[in-house]
């Protein structure tokens, strides 16, 4: 049997305009809301939409129609299963609150091989000290104001008046630009199935692990934990969290211990990519402030304040990654 | 891949399949230059904003220097959000679409066919970063777009997107061309009915196709390919000496497309 076509589309025009004007009003005006009556009058038009084009494509084999209603089809289809406004609404102080915590929970084995990672170039940096140290500036080459005599710089920089935080909205603008780059960059390049997300942090524990060993060998543990702990305490576990999302990516792309495919794999992980770096992000516009506010004002007086400050805040992460969001267990109920 | 169209198959739960043509390299290369031209555009503007700022507050006394240095660190931040949240900002407001994609009517969509969600747009977005690499070349991404099935980048595979093209199709009106079609075989409703009842819905498509894009079609290809379909309908059903004799291929394929669409009952 064939198809009427001129008969057909003559039958069926009217409601094929019709639809076409509803998505067309729904894609000028993006925030229109439907009412009970035309949803269901939409749902109708999609049904018979789906239904002629059916019917064409079995009946008549022409093409240019069945394009037509493809694309209506397609359209319909995108806009009946749109997903936005289903969406519970974002909560920010809960997200930050209790989302992040739990998910930063929910992958630890992902945080603690970040972790290791930095540590591990933190111990090969202090190494290269150690044995080699003609090579420092092989790795601190970029940041010039380490590259001399430990005492020479402490002195400077214990001599220098407060300055009255002068440039110093733009520094922590810098910083956090920076940081965050770098913590999306430490996250992204885990599609490599993870090589050089560790190498990132490897490299950037190294330049930390030469930057310690260099002060404390020549006696200035005091400034360094009073320049280094007020900020790092925050920076430096960012830039790991970072990490432990590209491995989260990592994990997704070798598939172990799943039957899923790709695509699949990484529509379970994405909201939980997108909760860790945004709050790894969080974390360096306040590490940023920090840094660019506190960390850069040296003197004895002050030491004491900021490594307090820093070892305060430390716990204080510790213990909010490990502990908030929690839920608390309902007791069991023995039976007998 | 490169050279090739692909679409992108979709079946609804309803058990419709429909396909939605995708975006090849090259279409998405020139989306993505003129984003990169909107995005000079607003940063060159911006900055003369801010230029214009500090020179009129730098004078002040006491509060001059905080404020240049305030709105140098505010230009430094609205630069980098802009570079990583230009794509997702309009991709979330105008629906899969940024300067560029909409110019080049092409959108991003979910690779199940449905609307996007935010956590999709700033997946994709994020990971452009590893996509421009090396450098700002997109040498990372344009790889991946010419070699993968759908013509994804990274950032695409990771947030399950593909770009697809608009095509705006409007009903055709066959009406018109059947309207010019004089059919000698109307003389001869039986046999009319008969090749209605021997022939398929395939080989209706392919005469509705050659007499609907004829023009498209050289001389001797023309000639050649009504030869083959006339052959074709003539072993299906055979019509007297009287109608056919003198009747040209073309005109043949022509009867056979008129008596097959318009006069067939539902």
């Amino acid at each position: 049997m064939i198809l009427d076509l001129n008969q057909f589309v003559s039958k069926e025009r009217p409601y094929w305009d019709e639809l076409t004007a509803v998505l067309k009003k729904q894609e000028e005006q993006p925030d229109w809301k439907m009412s009970l009556p035309e949803a269901r009058r939409f749902h109708y038009l999609y049904q018979r939409a789906s239904s002629d084009l059916v019917k064409l494509k079995t009946f008549a084999g022409e093409v240019e129609v069945a394009q037509f209603l493809e694309n209506l089809v397609a359209r319909s289809y995108s806009r009946l299963h749109e997903k936005r406004g289903s969406t519970i609404p974002f909560r920010p102080v809960h997200w930050f609150l209790r989302v992040f915590p739990s998910t930063f929970r929910r992958h630890w084995i992902a945080f603690m091989i970040s972790l290791f990672s930095f540590l591990i170039g933190g111990l090969f940096g202090a190494g290269v000290m150690k044995f080699a140290p003609q090579h420092k500036t092989s790795f601190i080459g970029s940041f010039s104001h380490l590259s001399g005599k430990p005492s020479d710089r402490v002195a400077k920089e214990e001599k220098k008046q407060f300055d009255g935080f002068e440039r110093r909205n733009t520094f922590s603008a810098q910083l956090m630009a920076n940081n965050i780059r770098v913590t999306i960059l430490a996250m992204v390049v885990g599609v490599f199935f993870g090589i050089f997300t560790v190498f990132l942090l490897f490299y950037n524990g190294i330049i930390l692990g030469v930057v310690v060993f260099d002060y404390i060998a020549d006696g200035q543990g005091v400034f360094l934990t009073g320049w280094l702990l007020p900020h790092g305490s925050v920076e430096i576990p960012a830039i790991i969290l970072g990490g432990q999302a590209g491995l989260i990516i990592a994990h997704a792309m070798f598939g172990w211990g799943t039957n899923l495919r790709l695509a699949q794999r990484f529509r379970r992980i994405r909201s939980d990519l997108l909760t860790i770096v945004g709050g790894a992000a969080l974390m360096l516009v306040w590490a940023g402030l920090v840094e660019s506010f506190l960390s850069q004002y040296h003197g004895p007086t002050v030491y004491p304040i900021k490594i307090a400050f820093g070892v305060l805040q430390l716990i204080a992460l510790i213990c909010f990654l490990l502990f908030a969001g929690r839920t608390r267990q309902p007791d069991s109920i023995h039976a007998g | 891949m490169l050279g090739r169209t692909v679409s992108l198959q979709i079946r609804t739960p309803e058990g419709v399949s429909f396909q939605l043509p995708l975006a090849g390299p090259v279409t998405r290369g020139l989306a993505l230059m003129v984003d990169l031209l909107v995005l000079l555009a607003i940063m060159i503007t911006v900055s003369i904003i801010f230029t214009i700022f500090n020179a009129f507050f730098a004078g002040l006394p006491y509060i001059g220097p905080y404020l240049t240095d305030l709105g140098t660190g505010a230009f430094i931040l609205f630069t980098f959000v802009l570079f990583m949240l230009y794509g997702a900002i309009l991709e979330w407001l105008w629906k899969g679409q940024t300067v560029g994609k909409r110019v080049l009517h092409l959108r991003v969509m979910d690779e199940r066919g449905l609307s996007l969600t935010l956590g999709q747009i700033v997946i994709r977005n994020l990971f452009r970063l590893v996509d421009i690499m090396p450098s700002a070349f997109y040498l990372i991404g344009g790889i991946f777009c010419t070699l993968t099935k759908r013509c994804q980048r990274i950032g695409d595979i990771a947030a399950g997107t593909v770009v697809v093209r608009e095509v705006t199709v409007n009903v055709p009106e066959i009406g018109e061309i059947l309207d010019q079609i004089d059919n000698s075989f109307a003389s001869h409703p039986h046999l009319e009915a008969r090749l209605r009842q021997n022939s398929g819905p395939e080989e209706a498509r392919i005469a509705l196709d050659a007499v609907l894009r004829r023009n498209e079609l050289g001389e001797r290809e023309r000639l050649m390919v009504f030869g083959e379909i006339a052959d074709h309908f003539r072993e299906l059903t055979e019509f007297p000496e009287d109608i056919t004799l003198g009747l040209s291929d073309e005109q043949y394929v022509r009867n056979v497309v008129d008596t097959l669409y318009r006069r067939a009952v539902a």
